[in-house]
Order: structure tokens, then sequence, then C-alpha cells
């Protein structure tokens, strides 16, 4: 039979361990999974030779001060921290940690160059110096790829493939916008709010200071920033690339250091609008910390999102797309496709196909180009995703995962999915933030809406279905704020990104994405 | 002998019908116009809603939504234009509460006028805004992208003080308008009118629940409705900026979508030559979401 074809993505592993067993699909597909050998087994033939990116070329210093007013400046606090490379814990260079004093001096910056230059200046003008940056940093853009992989972990293939040309793709699109506002805003007339505060996390560094800056340039703001503590390194490269860039002094800051600094920064009262990215019980502090205080507010919080699919979907395809929307950086990714609702009669089949493509993924050096699973960001995250994961075993969940080796340094977890996994588990309710998938079966497609709507996030969603209409039906009842159809985690500097609910208010991308940076009269 | 006139009741309107506060509270209006009273005596009786209140005008509006925010975009604006009929019928009755509360004769005249016209602006909106809020938006790949407007679900409002049927038209009807439903808490300094205004919405064919107005005190009834899980945003309208923050404190615990607005008494409500005062775009955006689709190209 099929079994003698080593290529054959079969479905003998599932099937006939349902027949024989005949309970529920939890049962079979862990029955299924113990005997005989993976239905994908290359042997040896699966060994690729390294292929790491060079990374010879890249200067990183050992030392980064705080960027303000145009110039690095050594921090009022007198005190850096390490910032590590989490493959190996080897330590890439020590940053600043800015206090109080440093963030007052920042938004003092900030705030003089809106009132001096930047809102005075002409759209035209103020697009010029955006586009500069979006160049400079399709120039820069393999080094912005290395460091931002050494920082962060994540594969060279996803920094070099995604983060770097989306950030700089979001500079050259929103450089357009400069001139262009008054369209944007047909009869009202759009103002630049003062100071931008904003705040970004560790799993995008440079896409995410790319959607916050660019934006709030283009709409005549200035900014001070505040990078993730595990991640600052490309955010002062883009300092860097500010600088080479001509951009007037003090138009873009960039002050690193970790909570406190961001509390000081969203609290400081000379700060008109704060932007956050990150996990939504900071968010809920910092809007409990602002109100009253007249900030205009943007944020992007945490998701737990649903992949939804259907048993007419094209299956091969579909796999792909549940792996790409969960193991996609580690699933540090605030829309990861988390939870994959999969249609009854298809789960044991469509199972067996995960656990196949799950043993061909390659875990290891980010740095090697045939890697597709990084490092854990760091050892708090790694600690926080071990904890889920011993939620989940302690409910008597069925965990499958990838069999690779782990390296003996660094922060690891290996591609990881549950079965059997009931809407009331933690693992399907909390925000893992790893590479740790949660499956969970519908029959009908009123239960699959319910089913996914069922959360108190509301980023994104997932449809898969042959049936176009099905996917049309799905968006409109699918409480997110984007939805893919038969795919999963895309971007783009023109589609507007952003939550419903718990994850957040405000749109980044698009024009749209303007309005966090404008006020509107009428 | 002179006939002995019936005087009403007045009750709050939640979920399509007229109640008393369930905590039985009260407190008393008296009308400033002694000449305007009309059929009412003097002082009436107002319901002081409560808590519970809150939470089943809430419950009313979430069971509306799904089939409020379903309806097409024209139904929509036919039943805010037979409001407006419905508001343009009782003008007299209107004015006169108005006066009541202290408004001069041709001051309530006014204020009723522009509140039909109000309703009129945002009945020929609701088919618009979705055209003006959309995009196609030009991604690589075989994707076919676009971005569209759409409503949050239940939305708090605390109406201004002043003006007191201005106020609460302009400030429930766009969001209403876009598909969401409301729980409103009236003007403490006028309920009168307010109630007056929802035995309007009661024969306008607007399905119960869509709007829900509580009489009482903002100060008692809003910060239940900040806390509330059900609750998507707050619109609030008040000069207590105290109540404006804890407003926006408590929202936080759920990412509330929370607007407030300091309400100078010079603040303009209508201006007939300035079409952008007290309306516009900027009302109906505020509780909307922008959801964006990525649907496959190919074949």
């Amino acid at each position: 039979m099929d079994s003698a074809n080593p290529f054959h993505a079969s479905t003998g592993t599932a099937v006939p361990a349902n027949a024989t067993n005949g309970t529920s699909h939890g049962a079979s597909v862990a029955s299924g999974t113990s005997p005989g050998k993976p239905a994908l087994d290359f042997g040896a033939a699966w060994e690729y030779a390294p292929a790491p990116e060079a990374r010879d070329h890249v200067k990183i210093d050992p030392r980064y001060e705080l960027f303000i007013g145009g110039k690095w400046q050594a921090p009022a606090s007198g005190s850096y921290f390490p910032t590590i490379n989490p493959s190996d814990e080897s330590q890439l260079s020590e940053v600043a940690e800015a206090n109080e004093a440093d963030v007052d001096k920042a938004v003092k910056a900030a705030r003089h160059a809106y009132e001096k230059t930047w809102s005075k200046m002409p759209g035209a003008e103020r697009a010029k110096y955006i586009f500069r940056i979006a160049r400079a940093m399709q120039e820069k853009a393999r080094e912005l790829a290395i460091v931002e992989t050494l920082d962060g972990g994540k594969p060279i293939k996803e920094s070099r493939d995604v983060d770097v040309p989306l950030a700089s793709a979001h500079f050259f699109y929103h450089a357009g916008w400069a001139d262009k506002l008054h369209y944007a805003f047909q009869g009202r007339k759009a103002r630049p709010l003062g100071v931008a505060g904003q705040i970004i996390p560790w799993n995008f560094p440079l896409l995410m200071a790319a959607w916050k800056i660019a934006p709030a340039l283009a709409c005549g703001n200035t900014v001070v920033l505040k990078p993730a503590e595990t991640t600052p390194l490309t955010a002062l490269l883009l300092a860097k690339i500010c600088q080479e860039a001509e951009l007037p002094d003090g138009v873009v800051n960039i002050v690193t250091g970790a909570g406190k600094t961001g509390a000081a920064l969203a609290g400081h009262g000379d700060v008109d609008k704060v932007a956050f990215t990150g996990s939504t019980g900071v968010g809920k502090r910092i809007q409990r910390a602002i109100a009253g205080s007249k900030k205009r507010l943007t944020l992007e919080l945490g998701g737990k999102a649903a992949n939804i699919v259907f048993a007419d979907a094209p299956l091969d395809q579909a796999v792909e797309g549940v792996i790409n929307g969960i193991y996609f950086n580690q699933g540090h990714v605030c829309c990861a496709g988390s939870r994959l609702l999969i249609e009854e009669s298809v789960h044991d089949v469509f199972v067996a196909k995960l656990k196949d493509r799950l043993r061909t993924m390659r875990l290891g050096d980010p740095l090697d180009k045939n890697t597709d699973i990084g490092a854990i960001n760091s050892r708090m995250q790694l600690d926080r995703i071990k904890e889920l994961v011993a939620s989940g075993e302690e409910e008597g969940l069925d965990r499958f995962s990838a069999p690779c080796e782990l390296p003996s340094k660094g922060f690891w977890f290996p591609p990881t999915f549950f079965t059997g996994v009931a809407q009331t588990s933690r693992i399907a309710r909390e925000e893992i933030f790893g590479p740790v998938l949660s499956i969970l079966t519908f029959r009908t497609p009123d239960e699959a809406v319910e089913k996914a709507n069922n959360t108190m996030y509301g980023l994104s969603a997932g449809v898969w279905t042959d049936k176009g209409a099905k996917i049309f039906w799905m968006a409109q009842k699918l409480r997110a704020g984007v939805i893919w159809g038969n795919t999963f985690n895309k971007l783009d500097p023109s589609s507007p990104f952003g939550g419903y609910k718990e994850s957040g208010f405000g749109r980044e991308g698009g024009r749209q994405g303007l309005a966090s940076y404008v006020e509107l009269d009428g | 002998m002179t006939r002995l006139s019936i005087t009403k009741a007045y009750k709050m309107y939640v979920g399509g019908a007229f109640v008393r506060s369930e905590s039985g509270r009260y407190f008393q209006v008296s009308a400033n116009d002694k000449s305007a009273t009309g059929a009412d005596p003097e002082t009436v009786n107002i319901p002081l809603g409560s808590r519970k209140d809150a939470r089943d005008a809430v419950l009313a509006a979430k069971n509306a939504f799904d089939g409020w925010s379903a309806r097409t975009a024209f139904n929509r604006g036919q039943i805010l234009y037979r409001l407006a009929e419905m508001l343009e019928s009782r003008r007299d009755e209107l004015t006169a509460s108005l006066q009541r509360a202290g408004l001069s004769a041709k001051d309530a005249e006014a204020e009723v006028g522009a509140s039909v016209d109000r309703a009129i602006f945002y009945a020929g909106f609701c088919d618009k805004l979705t055209a003006l809020l959309s995009s196609y938006n030009p991604v690589p790949g075989p994707h076919f992208d676009f971005s569209v407007p759409d409503p949050m679900g239940v939305i708090a409002v605390v109406a201004p003080a002043k003006p007191a049927l201005l106020g609460l038209v302009s400030t429930i009807l766009p969001i209403i308008a876009a598909g969401n439903t409301v729980v409103a808490i009236a003007s403490k300094d006028d309920p009168r009118t307010a109630v007056l205004f929802c035995e309007c919405l009661a024969t306008s064919d607007l399905p119960g629940g869509v709007i829900n107005v509580l009489t009482g005190d903002a100060k008692e009834i809003a910060p239940h409705l900040a806390k509330h899980r059900e609750v998507a945003g707050i619109d609030a309208w008040t000069e207590d900026a105290e109540l404006r923050a804890k407003l926006e404190a408590e929202g936080s615990d759920s990412v509330k979508r929370v607007t407030t607005h300091g309400t100078p008494v010079d603040l303009k409500w209508y201006d007939a030559a300035d079409p952008q005062v007290g309306q516009g775009l900027g009302f109906l955006e505020r509780f909307l979401e922008t959801k964006t689709i990525w649907h496959p190209v190919g074949v």
C-alpha cells in the first residue's frame, strides 16, 4: 500500500487508528502517534550542511548611549544594562538605561523640534526625509537583518525577508502621505498631535519601530521611542540612520530601558500621544495611568487568534498556513494563529499532516539560512511558555512536540501542539506568545464563529476553505481586526492592522492608520 | 366644572419598554416655567436609575446588537428618518418641555428644530459612511485586500446636561447610525424632555433595545457602565473632570474605547451656516472598528 512510499504524506497513521479505536478524536490521535514511523522519513538525507549568514562585516559597538536631540548622550542614570544573544546567551553590547531625567530631556528635545522645525516644515519636505530613511534601510538591509537576528533570536530568513523589507516599506509608504494628508481626510483639517511617546515590544523590534515612527513623522509629530529592553539594538541602528539622513535634531529620540523607562515616558506631562504595542496587561496599566490626562492613546495588544480550517479547504496549503500562523517567529506574534479550529470530519487527517510537517522543521542557529525555528527571545518568555505548556499537560491534554534536539546554550522551545483542547483550557484562553498551538474542533460554520469569537481578544483570524463565499460569510461574523482568507500573518503598510476588544484600539498602516497621529475637526 | 387632567408617569426607556427604576428610587424635577407645565403638575417624579438598571439596559442593548447591526444601512436610514418625522410631529410638546426646563420659547423652538434636522442628517448618513471609511488596499500577492468600518457593540453615553434634547440626539444618533446600540444617561437637569424623546423613539420603528435611556445621576451610574465588560465604548460629555478621569480609568480594565469631552457653556451644538458644528464623520467613526480582510485571488 502507500506505506511503502516515503513521500506520501499519508493519512494512514491516523485513519486505521481511528477505525480500530472508534472513540473520540482525542483518543484516536493519541494512539495514532505512538505506533509506526513518521510518514516522511528521509533518514540521513534530511541533514543539511550548515549555511550561516556571515556576520563578520557587522560591527556592534560595545556600548550604546541614548539618542536625544540628534546626539548620543550618556544617561543621567549613569547605568547600563547588557543585551544578549538569546541563542547562546553571549553579551552583544550594553545599552544606557534612561531614567526620568533622561526621558524628560528626550521629551524636551522632541517638543523643541516639533515647535521649531518639524510641524512648520512643508509636508513635501518631511516626506523627503522619511524617504531618505526608507532608502538607507534598504542599503543597510543585510546589517539590520543580522543584528535583528543576533539580538532577538529570530531566524535570519525571517528578519531578512520579512522584518527589514517591511520596515523599510513602512517608511517608504508613509513618506508619501506627508504631503497628501488633506486628501486622506477630505473636508476635514488634520493637525499633528505634537510629541508622541512610543513603546514597542521585542518580537519585531525594527518593524515595530517603523510602524510607530513612520506614520507619526508623516503626520508632523516628533517622537520619543522606547525599544524593548531585550532587543534595543536595531532601534539604535535606526537612530544612526536618522542621523545620516540628516533628520533635524530631536525629531526622533530613542531612550532605552525597561518598564520603568516606559512608564516615565507614558506618564510624562508633555507627551501628547502615547502609542503602545505589547501585552494586554501592560496596555491596561498604561490606559489607567494616563486617565484624566487628555493624552491620546492607541494600543496594539495581545491576541488568541483562531485559524479556522474547513473540511473543503486545500488541506496541504492549510497545513502550511497553520504552521506559518503559529510557528512564525517562534510564535512571538501578537496576531499568531494560536488556536486551530478544525472541522471535526478532517481532524485526524489534519493532525497527522501537522505532525509530519512538524517533524521536518529545523530548530537551531538563528543565523543559519535553513533555520525555521530560532531562539525564544528571553529566559523570562521561555519560563512563561513552559509554565503554560505545563498547565496544558496538567489538564490532561495531548501534547505533541517536534522531535528536535535543543541546543545546550540559549533559550529554546520545540514547536508544539495540543489536541483535545477545551475552550476553558488555559492554553485556549491565555496568550502563550510561543510556538504552542491549541487544537479544537467544530462541526458547523456557526459553531466555528462562536468558538472563534469566544475570547477577550480580537486581533486576527484565519479562514481556510475552497469556497470564496464562505470566507466572506465568516469574515462578516468574526470579531477581529484582520481576517486572512487562505493565508495567515500577512502584513503590508497599505493594509490597516489593529484589534477589536482587548486586543487594543487604533490602526496601524493604510489611510486609516494615519488617524492615530492627527487631530481632526468635524 | 373644569376637567381634572391626567398626569404622566415619567419612566426610563429600556429594551423598548418604559420602566421604573428597579431600586424604586426617584428624584423630583420642578417646572421653571410654570405657564408651560401643560398637563404636568409643577413637580414630577423621575426614576433615579441604579447599577441594576444599567446592567439591565446593557443586556437589552447587547441583545439588540446582532439584529440592528445586521439590518441594511438603508433600513437604518429609513428608521432614523421615521424618527425625524415623529419628532417633527411632536415639536410643540418637545418645545413646551424644554420651556418647562427653563428655556425661552425662542431657544426651545430652535433646539427642537435643530434636533429634527440632526436626525435627518444621520438618517442620510447611514448608507454613506461605509463608502467614506472603507478602502481597497493594494497589497502584493494573490490577495484582494480591503478594510471596512464595523460597529463595536454596546456603547454607553453620558449625554451633556445642556442642551438636554439636542445634546442627547447629537451624541446617540451617530452611534446607532453605524449599527451600534446605546445605553445613554439623560441630562439630570431636564430628564423630562429625554423621556418625551424616548416616546418618539418608541413610535419610530426602532427595534427595542437599540437605544436605552436611563435617568438619574451620571456620577452614580456611569462608572458601572465603564466597568461593564459587555460595554465596548463610552462617550462622556460632562463638565465633571473627576468623573471623566474615573470613566477613563475604570474603562481600562476591559480596554474600552473611552472618549470624554468637557462641555464648556459656550460649546456650540448647531449652526445652520456651518454643517461641521455638532455633527459629522468624527461622531460616526469614534465607535467604529476597522476590519481588514485578505481574500484569496486565484483560479
